[in-house]
């Protein structure tokens, strides 16, 4: 059947293959595919029914296919490919599943770069699938042409240039095994547009087959042998927990291992959700702009058991204060993170559950009278510990005529009773909610950690509530990242997505005016954003819901009217201006610096 | 501390630069690079001279290993093995005019003389690298016009598997 016929046929494909039995009754064989049709089918056979992306030139056929199985899966038109790339992301982190994003070649890959790298260093899975110039006008500099595998390949935990469409199928699929197996990553799949045209009913195997990376290593007994030793014999231990807990789904098992010996938890800025904040045994998160009780616990801790970290700076800040008196064991699904920043005296590794529940085995084989003597002993450093949670609580002193950043996260909490899914951008406000709302479960908190990429909370919070409907979904914002991504609205509205977007409007790139006032003698240089478009008018511009308040005595009373609408709504929070996120230990310093207001 | 690293990649467009890609953006060095297929046309092996402490070697092999398309990656000079590089010397020398003494060190160093004519001649070398060098400095006195050096491949000795065997077992 040739392939004009196909084109004009009608676009159901139950209705195609009807009318393709009809005109080939003698042969039983159907027509073969093409590249683009097995490239939306592959998507489907991973699982796919949801896809961000913004069509050009070199994925037309692409997007012929996607209008073809429009019934199975679902296309959102996003209006920037880097708002794709982070509701992709927005959809993978509140589920655990892999986010789709397309875009096409040239500069929709280049402005896909943004969230790829987002999603890189925050290992989220992703398959990212670019449009690129036909094969033959590769290296010709084409219209719209650029190098994608090039420019993608340090972001990437593994990218493809597809050259025959018989290998177009295998590609798919061992992109999405890739992309979720071990330590999870973005995979970019470039397309040439003649391989979305190519005919192909003989799809062949991969030459070199995939190997997977680490998840299968058998955990290291000895090694785990002495964790669960010095666990249950350490004085004053800490658990630094992040990212993986979440990635792995090792909540349970951890708070099993935490509560069977009574271990302090701070979880890292990745980690937030991992572990409930309110249970008695957290003490919060740790870092630059961490707890006061969860920074001293890890500068006086004995044994410091790392999991699913990967001790980043903004956690560790001097590396060789950092945990000075600790033995440290680190547990991570990479191997390569271990003894990367800091030398561990003891690792495995393991993913988070693997290694958690292994740990949590062992414990419940241990002389219960074993466990309970760990605990005696530990009861002078829960004094210690509680001593610090109670000398420096996160707290905000509250004004009458403003309204403090802080109260508006806390205010937040209590009109959601705490269950929101809140996804943020970058800078101060993202601080202030990982510090005022206490998060219950994982995928409950979705921030752009490693990366700091301002503009990702809008378009991942698209992401978010599509994977999740039945979950109120908030993104926090300020009022610098905002304007990044604000396009993205038109998106929520067009596809009628309840979002709920506050603005923390302080009217400053906030967080890098802190630094300019802490370290720079206040030279506020290129931090004002005073001139602002009126955020409520350019909602209902938008066709959005605008709010605005201005006074503490509207918070209530506008958070709850807003998050009751049954449409998009945007607020602009008005909050203090020159408010700033502390305790912060300066970057590259230690606890002995941490200035706490 | 020098340190050759061994590496089995598929051998497909792009794998080659990932793995350079890699070096440079983990700031590792790189003082030779070479690569050639192996038996199994689908995998090439790419040996790579750098230097670092053991953190950093340790760190360059984990870091090799998580890429998609390695099977394997090892430290060769970190056990028993041999190490070759080849180099071709392109040097002016005219009849009488000291080709006598550059086909003495030929000999010495046990080289070829691969090419020659009226104007040139054309030498080859291979052994260690610091044979290469010591070989090529002290062709230093004659007109070298060019130097093509392939870079270290190395191989770990069979007596060094054997001891890695006891080891395991």
């Amino acid at each position: 059947m040739a392939r004009e016929d196909k084109k004009t046929m009608t676009t159901s494909v139950a209705e195609r293959t009807t009318a393709a039995e009809t005109v080939t009754a003698q042969e039983t064989t159907p027509p073969a595919p093409r590249g683009a049709e097995i490239l939306v089918r592959g998507l489907i056979k991973n699982g796919v029914d949801t896809v961000f992306g913004l069509p050009g030139g070199a994925v037309l056929h692409i997007y012929d296919e996607i209008w073809r199985y429009r019934e199975k899966i679902t296309h959102y038109l996003v209006r920037h490919e880097q708002g794709a790339v982070h509701a992709a992301e927005g959809f993978a982190r509140a589920t655990g599943r892999v986010g789709v994003a397309l875009v096409t070649s040239g500069p929709g890959a280049t402005n896909a770069v943004t969230g790829i790298a987002t999603a890189y260093m925050d290992s989220i899975p992703l398959v990212v699938i670019t449009g690129q110039v036909p094969l033959t006008m590769i290296g010709t500099d084409a219209f719209q042409e650029v190098d994608t595998f090039g420019v993608t390949l340090p972001i990437v935990k593994h990218s493809y240039l597809v050259k025959d469409v018989r290998d177009l199928e295998a590609i798919i699929d061992e992109a999405f095994c890739i992309a979720k197996s071990g330590k999870p990553g973005p995979v970019v799949i470039d397309v040439p547009k003649c391989i979305t045209a190519d005919l192909c009913d003989r799809p062949r195997r991969l030459h070199a087959e995939y190997l997977f990376d680490g998840a299968d290593e058998p955990v290291d007994e000895a090694a785990l042998a002495a964790v669960v030793d010095r666990l249950t014999t350490a004085r004053r231990p800490v658990l630094y927990v992040g990212g993986g807990i979440v990635t792995a789904d090792a909540a349970d098992e951890l708070m099993a291992v935490a509560e069977t010996l009574r271990l302090p938890v701070t979880p890292t800025l990745m980690g937030l959700g991992g572990f409930p904040t309110a249970h008695e045994l957290s003490l919060g998160m740790l870092g630059m702009h961490g707890t006061y009780a969860a920074n001293m616990a890890v500068s006086e801790c004995d044994l410091l058991v790392a999991v699913g970290v990967r001790f980043d700076d903004r956690v560790t800040g001097k590396l060789a204060t950092f945990a000075p008196q600790a033995e440290i064991v680190h547990i991570d699904i990479a191997a390569s993170n271990i003894g990367k920043i800091k030398k561990p005296h003891l690792s495995f590794v393991a993913d988070a559950k693997t290694a958690l529940r292994a740990i949590a085995e062992k414990l419940g084989n241990l002389d219960p009278a074993a466990v309970e003597e760990g605990k005696a002993r530990r009861a002078g450093w829960w004094r210690q510990l509680a001593e610090w949670k109670a000398a420096v609580p996160l707290a905000c002193e509250y004004s009458e005529n403003e309204i403090k950043p802080q109260q508006v996260i806390e205010e937040l909490h209590r009109v959601t009773h705490g269950d929101a899914i809140i996804v943020t951008d970058v800078g101060q406000h993202q601080m202030w909610a990982a510090q005022f709302y206490p998060f219950k479960r994982s995928r409950q908190w979705l921030t752009s950690g490693g990366l700091g990429t301002m503009g990702f909370g809008l378009p991942a919070a698209i992401g978010a509530k599509l994977a999740c409907p039945d979950q109120l979904v908030v993104a926090v914002v300020g009022d610098g990242g905002f304007q990044m991504t604000n396009q993205e609205i038109i998106t929520a509205i067009q596809y009628r997505i309840p979002l709920k977007v506050i603005i923390m409007n302080n009217g400053y790139l906030g967080m890098v005016r802190q630094w300019q006032e802490m370290f720079y003698d206040r030279a506020y240089s290129e931090v004002d954003l005073s001139v602002s478009p009126d955020f409520v008018k350019l909602a209902e511009a938008y066709g959005a819901e605008g709010l605005r308040a201005e006074k503490p005595a509207d918070l209530k009373r506008v958070l709850e009217k807003g998050l009751a609408h049954d449409g998009v709504t945007i607020f602009d929070i008005v909050v203090t201006k020159e408010e700033n996120v502390f305790p912060i230990i300066p970057a590259g310093h230690d606890t002995r610096n941490m200035i706490l207001k | 501390m020098q340190h050759t690293i061994s590496i089995l990649v598929a051998n497909e467009a792009g794998e080659l630069s990932r793995i350079v890609g890699l070096f440079s953006a983990r700031g590792f060095n790189i003082e030779t690079i070479c690569v050639g297929k192996t038996l199994d046309p689908a995998w090439s092996r790419c040996t790579i001279v750098t230097s670092g402490d053991d953190r950093v070697i340790e760190q360059i092999i984990k870091q090799c290993s998580r890429l998609a398309r390695v099977r394997e990656v090892k430290a060769v000079t970190k056990l028993p093995h041999i190490e070759r590089e080849m180099a071709l010397i392109d040097v002016s020398v005219r009849a009488g005019d000291g080709r006598q003494e550059i086909m003495n060190l030929v000999q010495i160093f046990r080289g070829k003389v691969v090419d020659i004519s009226h104007e040139q001649m054309i030498l080859e070398i291979s052994g260690h690298w610091q044979k290469v060098d010591t070989f090529i400095e002290m062709l230093r006195p004659f007109a070298i016009n060019e130097i093509t050096r392939t870079g270290c491949v190395a191989i770990n000795r069979l007596s060094a598997l054997e001891q890695g065997a006891q080891a395991a077992g």
